[in-house]
């Protein structure tokens, strides 16, 4: 990235398969981002658009088999994490980098109260001792707007409703003071209400510790009021990249303009009837040799066929790949 | 009603639906959660009612209990012009082909054993008494109307994508020419893209056919879309119904205030400076409800009376009702 500080997580050309009984399923194609400290990158697709395993891959959350992660270089801290020994990747997962999943019930256990389960990560990556870790616990509980948390931590996780389960993940995943958050789906199983107060809860938090934070969502809505650059997935590639009012002020994939032309909005204009983007999203049988959207694509020509678009840099961090230049609605050059 | 010309095809008044709560070693009966507690609405010919609220607001089981999937508990359900409320599920059969339900996941609800053609047509089997041929042709039109490849007939609902598989759950609850369906959140498990498809695909098939709609959902934007009129329910009752621009533009009851203030909107400019009303705490639970207003252990502008009195549910301006104190005043001061 041309500015701002050196990011503090780099992945370049990431590229994931995975094996299956009817052949191979590229799930991310070639996918190079990087994050700078203290913002928050939005990644928008639809499911099966590679954005979760993306995540997943970089950080080894993946069974191999039946994944693979053929290649790239994940860069954090000076180090490749694809290429580093099995402990230095424990210590890096709930430590410096932190994870919130999307369903708060089953990424909690069950059989322990939540003051175990936000000591754990205390105990093994920050070496403190029992006290330490309980009263470090008691404090992420409040940072985290849980009321009487001296006493829930010696509650379970049922005993918690949805929104409060997904602060204690939050808590887990900050315990460690980590780096780099990232929150996968984390208010898709949440109501709107409850969605709103964990919104505002992260805001706070940014602005109290600072940490860089991936959001992954299909909710174009949520990532307009939270995230500070956006990157768009379709087809296990990103097709579109650019700061947040750009990509809603000026989108110029023909996925992300039809996109947010098909969302209804309880403000602005209400159509008489929605635009509707044709067919189905891909499943990437094989490496991308053409372009993923094109079957959908109200632009699509000939070469689209035969070529898979590279990302075109628009200037002023943003970037799109289609051969289709939206502002001059001409191709690009050969 | 707003609609004075306009006659309910379907007439809900006080309906109930209460579970029993069975504990302890003999499982005596110890409460009971109150999933819809005295629900009123009519729904015009031809319109579409719009039900939203969060979940375990009891928005699925009111949509069930008015096509009497259950036993009620209390209350009047008129569907065109039959009482049903009473009526035994065995004299219900003969008038089920007039009402009929889309269900939220096509993944749970369509048999995976039955092909996309007898799945179709398993309504026709059952309440027709149309000859196997006839029955065929029907299955095709109806795939066509839906936007199904008839050459898929044969095939099993795992060969087909979630959308697909909704359209499929959308033809068989057509197969009998019903006047009314209830779309249980039809879109809930489908992505954005698809999501689309599917909305215009119902909004087509209820100009054509001339259905009535009550569509349960939790996502006030396709809400807004597909809506004429809008019902919002909090822990088991309505607490505010109006015609669609009006609850939009201007919500009356506090609780339809936050809920429209809290869905993110697609556009970072207004996201940043909009000033969300950010409800405090959670649901209580329907087992155990406060005592006075259901919504005044989180509402914003509680009052005393909030904790003591129930608010009636009562139309405060032509076309509009909303359950709330706030209101009461202009044309009740026995209070």
């Amino acid at each position: 990235m041309p500015d701002g500080a050196l990011p503090v997580l780099d992945v370049q050309n990431l590229k994931t398969v995975f094996q299956t009984r009817s052949g191979e399923v590229h799930a991310v194609n070639d996918v190079s981002f990087s994050l700078r400290p203290g913002e928050l990158l939005g990644v928008v697709g639809e499911s099966g658009s590679g954005k979760s395993v993306t995540m997943m891959s970089l950080l080894g959350l993946l069974p191999t088999p039946p994944a693979d992660v053929r290649g790239g270089t994940v860069m954090f801290d000076d180090k490749d994490l694809l290429n580093v020994n099995a402990k230095t990747l424990r210590d890096v997962r709930g430590g410096k980098i932190g994870f919130v999943f999307q369903d708060p019930m089953t990424s909690l256990n069950p059989v322990y109260n939540v003051g175990m389960q936000i000591m754990e990560p205390l105990r093994k990556h920050m070496g403190m001792n029992k006290k330490q870790a309980a009263a470090r616990a008691q404090e992420l509980l409040e940072l985290v707007g849980i009321p009487d948390a001296k006493r829930r931590l010696a509650d379970y996780p049922h005993q918690f409703s949805g929104g409060m389960r997904q602060r204690v993940m939050i808590a887990i995943a900050l315990a460690c003071d980590p780096q780099v958050l990232i929150a996968d789906e984390p208010t898709t199983a949440l109501d709107v209400t409850i969605q709103a107060q964990i919104l505002e809860l992260m805001k706070d938090l940014r602005a109290k510790l600072g940490m860089a934070v991936i959001w992954i969502t299909h909710d174009l809505g949520v990532i307009a009021g939270i995230a500070d650059r956006v990157m768009v997935m379709y087809g296990g590639q990103v097709v579109e990249h650019a700061p947040v009012d750009v990509l809603f002020s000026d989108p110029q994939h023909p996925y992300t303009r039809a996109l947010l032309k098909t969302i209804p909005t309880i403000t602005g204009e209400r159509a008489a009837r929605l635009t509707v983007i044709e067919g189905q999203p891909p499943i990437m049988k094989d490496a991308p040799a053409s372009c993923a959207f094109r079957d959908r694509c109200d632009v699509a020509f000939n070469r689209c066929a035969v070529e898979n678009p590279p990302r075109y840099d628009l200037g002023a961090g943003h970037d799109a790949a289609c051969f289709y230049d939206a502002r001059t609605g001409e191709p690009r050059d050969a | 009603m707003l609609d004075t010309e306009n006659t309910p095809l379907v007439s809900v008044r006080d309906l109930k639906m209460h579970f029993p709560i069975h504990a302890g070693l003999l499982r005596r009966r110890v409460g009971e959660v109150k999933a819809v507690d005295g629900v009123s609405f009519d729904v015009i010919e031809g319109e579409t009612l719009g039900l939203v609220g969060e979940s375990g607001c009891g928005k699925s089981t009111c949509g069930r209990a008015v096509l009497r999937l259950y036993d009620i508990t209390s209350g009047e359900i008129t569907i065109d012009g039959d009482e049903i409320g009473d009526t035994s599920q065995a004299a219900l059969r003969t008038k089920r082909p007039a009402m009929q339900m889309v269900f939220q996941d096509p993944q749970a609800s369509l048999n995976p054993r039955m092909t996309v053609e007898a799945i179709i047509k398993e309504p026709l089997d059952e309440h027709t008494k149309l000859s196997e041929l006839e029955k065929r042709e029907k299955v095709g039109e109806l795939m066509d109307a839906v936007g199904l490849n008839r050459q898929f007939a044969k095939r099993y609902p795992q060969a087909f994508s979630g959308g697909q598989r909704q359209r499929i759950g959308i033809a068989r609850a057509l197969a009998l020419n019903p006047k009314f369906i209830v779309c249980d959140e039809p879109i809930a498990a489908l992505d954005v893209s698809i999501q689309a498809q599917v909305v215009n695909l119902l909004e087509d098939l209820q100009e054509q056919f001339g259905l009535t709609y009550l569509f349960i959902s939790h996502d006030l934007s396709m809400v807004r879309h597909i809506a004429t009129r809008v019902a919002v329910m909090y822990l088991g009752k309505i607490v505010e119904l109006a015609p669609r621009e009006a609850l939009y533009a201007e919500p009356l009851h506090p609780y339809t205030k936050a809920l429209l203030s809290a869905v993110p909107d697609p556009d970072p400019s207004l996201a940043k400076a909009s000033n969300r009303i950010v409800l405090q705490g959670d649901v209580p639970s329907p087992a155990n409800p406060p005592k006075g207003c259901n919504f005044c252990t989180r509402c914003p502008s509680v009052m005393d009376i909030c904790k003591t009195t129930e608010p009636t549910y009562f139309e405060v301006q032509p076309g509009r009702f909303t359950a709330c104190h706030l209101y009461e005043n202009n044309n009740d001061t026995a209070e």
